[in-house]
């Protein structure tokens, strides 16, 4: 029976402060700073979980988060880990992964069919095809732990960047002892610990006035920082730590990291060990003294070191009766508190173990232990019971090693301590403590000082500190072999997957007798504590199946996460970076329909009341043919090379030449990676002999910046890059009006002599620093016009006011799309593949094969000597067509077979017909020709071969007389 | 409960015997020698034993059985590539998968749950109507549906995923499946190993003996071995057994990353994957979250984790899924994606006689397996590519005749 003692004096809860809250229906109350699990422990509540497979009853093990033995659900959150979180007024909790609640869970029938469902049985069965369906869904009804709620909120939790000089992992005695001695060197130092409160196992176990101390001086040192209630989740490069916390993650980057995280207390593995009131002696320590919880009333301890003779004295102070102390071990050296339990005149079982614990007549709970002789790690053949309703186990530790082993350590496993301990730390990485070997309190301590020193050094803060590293313990505190072997089995050494003794040993029998392959087959280690609890036990059943040690054996990698943190923390607020450009606001007064271009918002048409998309894309359309059309065309790439090299910089970087471009001029460009694949284009226009202004795609600018900044940086020639894509606003003014609405805002000189097809001018527009480019690539007569993006509103208000007189239309990206359509104009990307060459693209007439050398030269001849397999060509469908058309990447279908497919389609208001690119094969490519597209409903349309461009073949509109 | 289970609870012993026989020595030759005991050598080992009876075999591994990439993949079986060659070949692994579990008598937990590629821009559904187009062509089931079936599908989808990416349809491809990778690895190496093939774990390859052209032999950790054939299947580790054999290849190693949640329970049926997003999700049969993403942005030859990966993930699958923000990562990993410029892997024979070449397998090469060693295996014992894999071949780097996968790689690159 559980209960509450009276206040202890060093209690973490508030008992003027009373919490109310629900568990599987029933009302609990408990004090502020209860966890959820030591609130229902004192209202005698044992029995708070059930176990994965098995559906066990069970409680507390560990009672720090290194077992998942006791989750629960809350509300909408699930696996919440009870043994840790505080409770709160007002919590609604339910025990996870039952069928028909915690007392009734029917599931628990599994546990009694445990002989039919060995290590992998799932494996082994189930999987005849026609079955298997029905079978998985009897697993994944049964499977999992808590529940999802459909209707639970986005969190969004901030982040924090920090830095400090020296971070240390552990609050406790060696951890405090570093954290001081490197600020007292003058180091920046902050100290996390998962606890509620610093002070490590000075907090619950006995006799440490020297740590009380110690925190003391550690909170009046004013270059350390110490965050309790906070976890460090992983160790990634160059000493960059997540701190977790209840509301936020926290990004360290440290100076140097210290690992004081101390060591996991291991189970013993006995039958029944996982009946409610057998628990870690560390966890009724904690209860006894953080909560005043009674974990028990007649204790049977389990010892195989001095700690659990401590841990003996400690129950018999807190009026616990201890039925027994049962030690492991034959002989060893004894000490002051082994000597205690002695004169206190309690039952002692040396070289003894527990064979099983017997369950109550509920099953929920222990009501004796049976002892045996333990004799070369095997229970002897005779028995003696001793009644118990609890049992403490203090057999020994694993190193909490986990964020050492992502920092990249080796580890050696000390066959004195039986426990892995630091071999080679990387650099700017130390220890300290259990975690390194060293359990005397003194001890550690001094441990922490050598390792604050040292990490004071590292940073140039002290001297190179020489102290000799401490010695280990004369005296292993843990025990090689707390493993006990029964008929019956339920022994388990893996407590959230319910692996048995055997289920290891069978697992190693079926040749699965490597580590990391015992813990993918078997699952030890695989669940929500990651094996802190067992995977010790796991890799000494291992070793001593395969007759190695634990050296040999080795352990499984450690990865992030130290305990597992909520997509909320990782996730933050959400970072969705979305671009506008400066006109964003004129467009969504005009009533732009939005469509996204990677991360910029464009407008796709402008909406106008009573009409639907398509007749206002097509009015769009016509605005251009016929009047003048306004374009926002900022997301563009915009970057610019200058320098004595910048002409030779595009030769190589550009299929076309522009050494002998003419300043003053554009050219178009394409751009080629290495295998001669197009990746992009754009204009490039020379504005000096050393200085260019150049635009790529919207989609293609970032990559196309950051390459180009990686061959200037390879080829280091005498030039440098700008990307100025956000600086500058542009618009594209477009149409049969545009010069004539231009005129009124510029007195640069656009007759056709002074201002040509393809030239750019710098100048004023409606007294704005301008560049304008007179290009064409929806066909008609326009101007691109480039300011700095601050005056980019003021341009698109100057052109619509004075284009109001020509009825200037806005006019969206599907009116461009089609517009260039019409011109045969294609888009990279969408006309093109991640393998197309400008041949097949129609594009060869750019490509400069004589020049000395651009990226994709080399790839190109070879090409050029190979027979071309498809060919980009324009069609049209029949005159009058009115059934379903093509839809972009419907195939083109020759006999059966694939040969080729659309790329662009769509209703040409200017030519009143279907017109379209596609991809064929090179000889069915004659204009004339007809070839047959398979549409989604698998009919066959046909289309004929046009020339392009569709509109205008001429480039009549380019000129004056027009 | 399955009968056959009986045996287990009614026999005094374990009634199974080692799944993989321990071998104390190298033989001093073999007819033909695999490196790399992940699923794709296993498997060809296997196929090399069954269908052309070669067992004088030895598959030699590092590290131990489906430790690389086999066992650090999100285990997503599918065949709605965009080439030709790709959508044959994928679909023929498919069809093995199928009775995978029934040949081996060992249930993978294949389990079909149907993939959807969500698509977000105009360019995405215009690319998944070109992958449901050629997968139609070859008779495989793709198509290009609206959100409405994606809600369906998965109800609880955010469809606007947070307001900034919203879906705009998705490729639905029907026989998309996962399956239990590890499983897949013991399989093949059970099977192969019950043919009388030699599996040697920890076993390192050091050298590889080419003499005028001709493969000799290879120097390994546990001495040196003679053969005629090599087939060389280790993904992430291939640029460095390539150099021991003088080869030059376009592969480059970038990491792929994943993470699992906590398991919680079933919830979600399909695979979904967003190309937009960097997403691809399935909830396994133990009902852990399993994730990821795409390719770090960087050739690293190593499986470090990075914590922008989780951060990053996760807020793209709060997008998604915004109710599974208490939902917690459990554990993250890294793999050695060996990548080629035209995401199609390369397979066949090489320049040098008797080295065969079975790599480039990127983020693709877990679905590949069963058909990957059927066909290793006759292109090996033959001598002659097997008919499927002929689009695959290390020539067509020089050749310029690429097979353009990019299209459907699960998510960007």
């Amino acid at each position: 029976m559980m209960r509450r003692l009276p206040p202890q004096s060093h209690e973490w809860i508030d008992r003027s402060r009373t919490v109310n809250f629900e568990f599987e229906g029933k009302q609990y109350s408990g004090f502020a700073g209860d966890t959820i699990s030591s609130a229902l422990l004192a209202e005698g509540q044992t029995t708070l979980a059930r176990s994965f497979k098995y559906h066990r009853p069970r409680s507390v093990l560990s009672f720090a988060n290194h077992d998942a033995s006791v989750l629960m659900q809350a509300g909408d959150v699930p696996n919440m880990r009870a043994d840790v979180t505080p409770v709160e007024d007002g919590m609604q909790l339910t025990a996870i992964n039952t069928f028909g609640g915690l007392e009734q869970d029917k599931a628990r029938v599994l546990g009694a069919l445990s002989r039919f469902l060995p290590v992998g049985f799932y494996y082994k069965a189930f999987h005849s095809k026609r079955l298997f369906p029905m079978w998985e869904r009897m697993f994944r009804f049964l499977t999992g732990l808590g529940k999802v709620d459909f209707a639970a909120p986005h969190l969004r939790t901030p982040k924090q960047y920090d830095f400090c000089d020296v971070l240390v992992i552990g609050a406790g005695p060696s951890g405090l002892s570093a954290a001081l001695a490197a600020a007292e060197a003058g180091a920046a130092v902050v100290v996390v610990d998962e606890q509620m409160r610093a002070g490590g196992s000075s907090t619950y176990q006995p006799g440490s006035r020297m740590a009380v101390s110690l925190l003391e001086k550690v909170q009046a040192q004013p270059r350390i920082r110490l965050l309790t209630g906070t976890c460090a989740v992983g160790y990634y490069a160059d000493h960059w730590v997540p701190l977790v916390d209840k509301d936020k993650m926290t990004k360290m980057r440290a100076g140097t990291v210290i690992v004081a995280a101390g060591a996991f207390e291991q189970p013993a593995v006995f039958r029944n060990n996982d009946l409610p009131g057998i628990m870690l002696a560390t966890a009724a320590q904690r209860l006894l003294t953080h909560y005043a919880v009674q974990p028990m009333q007649r204790a049977v301890v389990l010892t195989a070191n001095a700690d659990g003779y401590r841990a003996a004295l400690d129950l018999l102070e807190h009026d616990i009766e201890v039925a027994a102390v049962v030690d492991l071990r034959k002989a060893h050296a004894g000490g002051i508190a082994e000597s205690a339990v002695h004169t206190r005149g309690l039952e002692v079982y040396s070289g003894a173990c527990i064979y099983e614990a017997i369950a109550t007549a509920d099953k929920r709970g222990v009501k004796a232990v049976k002892i045996a002789r333990f004799d070369d790690g095997q229970a002897g053949p005779e028995q003696v019971e001793v009644a118990c309703d609890g049992v403490l186990m203090s057999v020994g530790w694993a190193p909490a090693a986990n964020l050492l082993y992502q920092a990249g350590t080796r580890m050696r496993y000390a066959k004195d301590l039986e426990q892995f301990v630091p071999d080679a730390l990387p650099e700017g990485v130390f220890a300290c403590g259990r975690v390194n070997g060293v359990y005397r309190l003194d001890a550690r301590i001094q441990d922490g000082r050598r390792a604050g020193l040292a990490a004071a050094a590292y940073l140039g803060l002290a001297a190179v500190n020489e102290s000799p590293v401490v010695q280990a313990e004369n005296e292993s505190p843990t025990h090689p072999w707390p493993i006990v072997a029964h008929s019956k089995g339920k022994n388990f050494v893996d407590f959230d997957e319910d692996l048995q003794l055997c289920d290891l040993q069978n697992a190693v029998q079926e040749g699965f007798d490597n580590i990391e392959l015992l813990k993918r087959f078997s699952t030890i280690g695989m669940g929500p504590s990651q094996g802190k609890h067992s995977n010790m036990n796991g890799l000494r059943i291992l070793a001593r199946l395969t007759g190695k040690e634990p050296q040999e054996v080795g352990t499984t990698t450690a990865r992030p996460f130290f305990h597992p943190v909520p997509m909320s923390h990782l996730a933050g607020r959400g970072f969705n970076p979305e671009r506008r450009t400066p006109l964003h606001g004129c467009h969504a007064k005009l009533g732009a329909v939005w469509m996204p271009a990677g991360m910029w918002q464009r407008p796709e048409y402008y909406a106008q009341s009573g009409k639907s998309r398509t007749q206002c894309i097509q009015e769009e359309v016509m605005a251009v043919r016929t009047g003048v059309g306004i374009i926002d065309v900022g997301t563009l790439g915009k970057l610019e090379v200058i320098g004595p090299d910048a002409a030779e910089f595009l030769e190589r970087v550009y299929v076309s030449k522009y050494a002998a471009l003419k300043v003053g001029m554009t050219r178009y460009a394409v751009m080629c990676d290495e295998s001669g694949v197009v990746i992009d284009d754009g204009v490039v226009a020379r504005l000096a002999d050393d200085h260019f202004y150049f635009t790529t795609t919207t989609s293609g600018a970032a990559a196309v910046y950051r390459e180009l900044s990686r061959l200037n940086t390879m080829w280091r020639l005498d030039c440098g890059i700008v990307n100025h894509t956000g600086a500058f606003a542009a618009i594209n003014l477009a149409g049969p009006k545009s010069r004539a609405v231009l005129q009124q805002l510029t007195q640069i000189d656009l007759t056709p002599a002074a201002f040509p097809y393809l030239a750019i001018r710098q100048g004023e527009v409606a007294g704005l620093p301008a560049r304008l480019m007179r290009v064409g690539f929806v066909g008609e007569w326009g101007y691109e016009i480039h300011v700095p993006a601050g005056q980019g509103v003021a341009l698109w208000n100057a052109l619509m006011a004075v284009g109001e007189i020509e009825a200037i239309r806005p006019f969206g990206v599907e009116a461009q799309r089609l517009l260039r359509l019409e011109k045969g104009h294609i888009i990279i990307g969408q006309d093109t593949d991640g393998l197309t060459t400008p041949a097949e693209a129609g594009l060869d007439w750019a490509v400069k094969l004589d020049k000395a050398f651009f990226v994709g030269q080399r790839s190109l001849k070879i090409l050029a000597a190979k027979a071309q397999k498809q060919k980009l060509v324009g069609f049209m469908l029949a005159a009058g067509f009115n059934g379903t058309a093509p839809q972009e990447c419907h195939l083109v279908i020759r006999a059966g077979e694939i040969a080729g497919r659309v790329t662009s389609i769509a209703w040409s208001p200017s030519l009143q017909r279907h017109i379209g690119l596609a991809y064929v094969q090179v000889d069915m490519a004659e204009v004339g020709s007809v070839f047959t597209v398979r549409i989604g409903n698998g009919d066959l349309v046909d289309a004929t071969v046009v020339p392009v461009p569709f509109y205008d073949p001429a480039n009549l509109r380019q000129k004056e007389a027009a | 409960m399955p009968l056959r289970l009986l045996r287990f609870g009614l026999s005094k012993k374990h009634p199974e015997p080692r799944m993989f026989t321990t071998h104390d020595q190298l033989k001093p030759a073999y007819d033909a020698v695999i490196i790399g005991a992940g699923g794709h050598g296993l498997a060809a080992a296997y196929y090399l034993a069954r269908e052309h009876g070669m067992t004088n075999v030895a598959v030699l591994e590092k590290g131990y059985i489906g430790g690389g990439n086999t066992g650090r993949n999100t285990t997503i079986i599918r065949s709605n590539y965009l080439t030709p060659e790709g959508v044959q070949f994928y679909d023929a692994s498919v069809k093995l998968w199928q009775d995978l579990s029934q040949d081996f008598d060992l249930n993978l937990f294949y389990a079909n749950r149907g993939h959807f590629t969500l698509a977000h821009t105009d360019a995405a559904l215009r690319t998944s109507r070109w992958r449901a187009e050629v997968n139609k062509h070859y008779g495989i089931e793709s198509e290009v549906v609206g959100p409405e079936e994606v809600k369906k599908a998965a109800p609880m989808i955010d469809l606007s995923c947070g307001g900034h990416a919203p879906i705009l349809g998705a490729l639905y491809h029907a026989p998309g499946s996962v399956a239990r990778h590890d499983a897949v690895a013991w399989g093949y190496g059970r099977g192969a190993d019950q043919r009388g093939v030699e599996i040697h774990q920890r076993t390192e390859v050091l050298g590889i003996d080419v003499a005028a052209g001709k493969v000799k032999g290879l120097q390994t950790s546990r001495g040196y071995i003679a053969t005629p054939k090599i087939l060389c299947a280790v993904a992430g580790s291939t640029p460095r057994i390539l150099k021991m054999a003088g080869l030059d290849s376009p592969i480059y190693v970038h990491p792929l990353q994943a993470m699992v949640s906590e398991p919680v329970k079933p919830w979600l049926d399909p695979i979904l994957v967003s190309g937009s997003l960097h997403v691809y999700i399935s909830q396994s049969a133990r009902g852990e979250l399993v994730m990821g993403a795409s390719l770090d942005p960087y050739e690293v030859h190593s499986t470090r984790s990075t914590l922008d990966f989780p951060e990053g993930l996760s807020a793209h699958m709060l997008d998604m899924f915004p109710f599974l923000s208490n939902v917690k990562v459990m554990r993250q990993w890294a793999g050695m994606a060996d990548m080629t410029p035209d995401f199609a892997p390369i397979m066949g024979k090489t320049p040098i006689e008797g080295f065969y070449l079975d790599a480039g397998w990127g983020t693709w090469g877990f679905k590949a397996t069963p058909i990957c060693g059927k066909t290793m295996a006759h292109t090996l014992a033959t001598d002659t590519a097997h008919p499927l894999i002929t689009g695959f071949s290390l020539d067509r780097f020089r050749d310029y005749a690429l097979t353009g996968e990019k299209g459907a790689a699960s998510v960007g690159h």
